[in-house]
């Protein structure tokens, strides 16, 4: 064609007739980038395809996760153990949580670096604000989801943060939590805002995001005005499509080695009773759980709620308060410094929480049995849920007569479970109960709990109180439990 | 600058390649997910337990007798118990057998009628006869006969669905 213009089919004339197709592809791929394309562009592309990845994940786990307190944790093993592909899908999304959180501050990073929030691009970058907070969003309400010691224990913390903030805190948590404590309203919450609140916003953030990119344009590489109005222009599509496609695909082959060679584990299901766990949050809120252990007292709320406040509002503030047009980073010394100063500050709490762990022996060694607790979770065999039986059962198989019923029912309320775990099956730091019926015949397991031994009460057991018929329900309980 | 042609086959070429690499990659990731949504459809429920419905000896009357079984079932991630109905009579050979009381029709529990002697469906007026078999009407089969055994004198029963409007008898599950 001597033209230019490139020949339309007859599909082509047929969808440009009713779609404007042609237009709109103009629009989307001929976008003019000053200074042609380069890989430092990528990261914006980078986090849609993390996104998309993320909704897709997401919704194939909707078909079995269940969002309530009693099956929740269930509902995740099943998937982690049972479905074709589950454990994979499932750690493809936790993983994809940490690497959006990672190419968000690397997009963070670049822009301002590059001094890319200038030039009447307020909106843009308080719209790009705004989603870094709904990602953090997302990671939190998402972190809360399989319902395991782990996730319940880091937002039981996270949540009552929110106690802090003055006049409104302790409201604030109430509604967050669907009430004074963690329980399954508070998991409802979380996932109504995990699935249906939280990505509704980020949809229409992200719309707003690219709408006012594009309104902008492209800002180039950081050079004086005039230097980038004599560089050469190069459209969106064809190189930086392909730049931003290699990039996506790359990201999403990390996660699919990840997933496949370090599934995500899973803990035994949260029991609120267990006052030894040791809660450590996702690693990008480790900083901030650093740093709230250097504040007490009533200054707590200065470092609590006020200065995470102000660093936030700066970020948002960027572009009003520097305003200059200068991008070049070496000559803006006094934003870029403050920027990267907070940035390895936050790495350094991140590693400070890290060395404490380590140096104090039984947070070590509680860490680590932590881990190792959850290790075996992951691999124990799949243990479904027992319904419409008139007695709870043991080890999912044993059915339980009415007394045995009565004593497991003992066992939660005399919160036998929070030393000896949940049917008493023991974990991290718990102590089992198995095979006492042999150990222990007759009324030797009666007085025994009347009476603890030294090596008992060393453990931290208390004498148990009830009255005769309890008592034997519940070593008629206790008698059945077997390894 | 370059030749117009020699830039829109290079913007074609990368558009391809685009294009293969969104399909490879998606087909790629298809794979887990696909799997992922099939799974139910080769492990739902699974066999229900024996379940005994009384003494072999109770049985025998004219009459069919009315049963329940309690069927334990992996459901997804959980395992059930619901109640079911069986219908224990005699065969034409008069060996003592358990009918499903689900009709082959359309799924609809059917009584046993001791006026007319005989199964009357109340939905759509399928009749069977005392031993099961098919009488009039629109269902495709007689009822379904259930496994049965017999241990210390007790007639047990395991449970099964099947495939409704057929005219052969299929388990389901």
């Amino acid at each position: 064609m001597s033209t230019g213009e490139p020949k339309q089919t007859r599909l082509g004339a047929w969808l440009e007739q009713r779609a404007g197709w042609r237009k709109l592809m103009h629009e989307g791929l001929d976008e003019p980038i000053p200074g042609r394309s380069r890989w430092a562009y990528v990261f914006g592309s980078g986090l849609l395809f993390i996104f998309v990845s993320q909704a897709i994940t997401g919704v194939f786990l909707t078909l079995y996760y269940v969002p309530s307190a009693d099956h929740a944790h269930t509902t995740v093993s099943f998937i982690q153990k049972e479905v074709w592909a589950g454990a994979f899908v499932r750690s493809i999304h936790s993983y994809g949580s940490s690497a959006m959180v990672v190419v968000l501050l690397l997009h963070l990073g670049q822009t301002f670096l590059y001094g890319a929030y200038k030039n009447r691009r307020e909106l843009l970058w308080l719209a790009g604000c705004f989603l870094f907070l709904l990602v953090l969003g997302m990671s939190f309400t998402g972190y809360l989801l399989p319902w395991d010691q782990k996730a319940y224990a880091a937002t039981a913390v996270a949540t009552n943060i929110l106690a802090e903030v003055p006049w409104v805190g302790s409201g604030l948590k109430k509604l967050l939590r669907g009430g004074n404590e963690m329980g399954t309203l508070t998991l409802s919450r979380f996932f109504a805002l995990h699935i249906l609140i939280i990505p509704a916003l980020i949809a229409g953030t992200v719309a707003a995001h690219v709408f006012l990119f594009r309104r902008a344009g492209a800002a180039g590489p950081p050079l004086p005005p005039e230097k980038l109005a004599i560089l050469p222009v190069e459209p969106f599509f064809p190189r930086q499509v392909f730049k931003d496609f290699t990039f996506g695909v790359a990201l999403i082959a990390v996660l699919a080695y990840l997933a496949l060679r370090h599934s995500t584990l899973l803990g035994p299901m949260a029991n609120p009773s267990d006052p030894t766990y040791l809660p450590r949050p996702e690693w990008y809120y480790v900083p901030v759980f650093q740093w709230l252990k250097y504040w007490h007292g009533p200054a707590s709320v200065l470092g609590i709620v006020v200065a995470p406040a102000l660093v936030f509002l700066a970020l948002f503030l960027v572009p009003f308060i520097d305003r200059s047009p200068e991008r070049r980073p070496l000559r803006r010394p006094i934003a870029n410094g403050i920027f990267f100063a907070v940035f390895a500050g936050l790495i350094w709490l991140g590693f400070r929480s890290h060395q404490g762990d380590m140096e104090d022996p039984s947070v070590r060694s509680k860490l680590a049995a932590q881990e190792a607790e959850e290790k075996r979770f992951s691999t124990a065999a799949f243990e479904p849920e027992q319904t419409g039986t008139s007695a709870a059962s043991v080890q999912g198989t044993r059915a339980l007569n009415a007394m045995q019923a009565k004593g497991a029912l003992l066992f939660v309320s005399e919160s036998c479970s929070g030393c000896h775990g949940a049917e008493g099956r023991g974990g991290a730091g718990l102590f089992a109960l198995r095979g006492l019926d042999k150990r222990y015949p007759g009324s030797h397991l009666t007085s025994l709990l009347h009476h603890p031994n030294p090596a008992m009460l060393q453990g931290g057991m208390e004498p148990v109180q009830l009255p005769d018929a309890e008592m034997e329900n519940l070593t008629d309980y206790v008698r059945v439990l077997q390894p | 600058m370059k030749p117009v042609a020699q830039e829109r086959s290079r913007r074609s070429f990368l558009g391809i390649l685009v294009g293969a690499i969104s399909v490879v990659v998606g087909a790629v990731m298809a794979i887990p997910l696909l799997r992922l949504a099939a799974y139910p459809m080769t492990h739902g429920g699974g066999e229900a337990d024996w379940f005994s419905v009384g003494k072999v000896d109770g049985f025998g009357l004219d009459e069919p007798v009315r049963a329940e079984v309690e069927v334990r079932k992996r459901d997804g991630w959980r395992v059930t118990t619901a109640k079911q109905t069986v219908w224990v009579s005699r065969d034409a050979g008069g060996k003592l057998q358990a009918l499903s009381a689900v009709c082959p029709h359309l799924g609809c529990i059917v009584p046993w009628n001791a006026e007319k002697k005989m199964f009357v469906c109340p939905c759509h007026q399928g009749l069977f006869a005392k031993d099961g078999a098919r009488i009039s009407g629109p269902p495709p089969r007689g009822l379904d006969a259930l496994p049965t055994k017999v241990e210390d004198g007790k007639l047990f029963v395991k449970y099964q669905f099947f495939r409704q409007l057929v005219a052969g008898r299929e388990v389901l599950g």
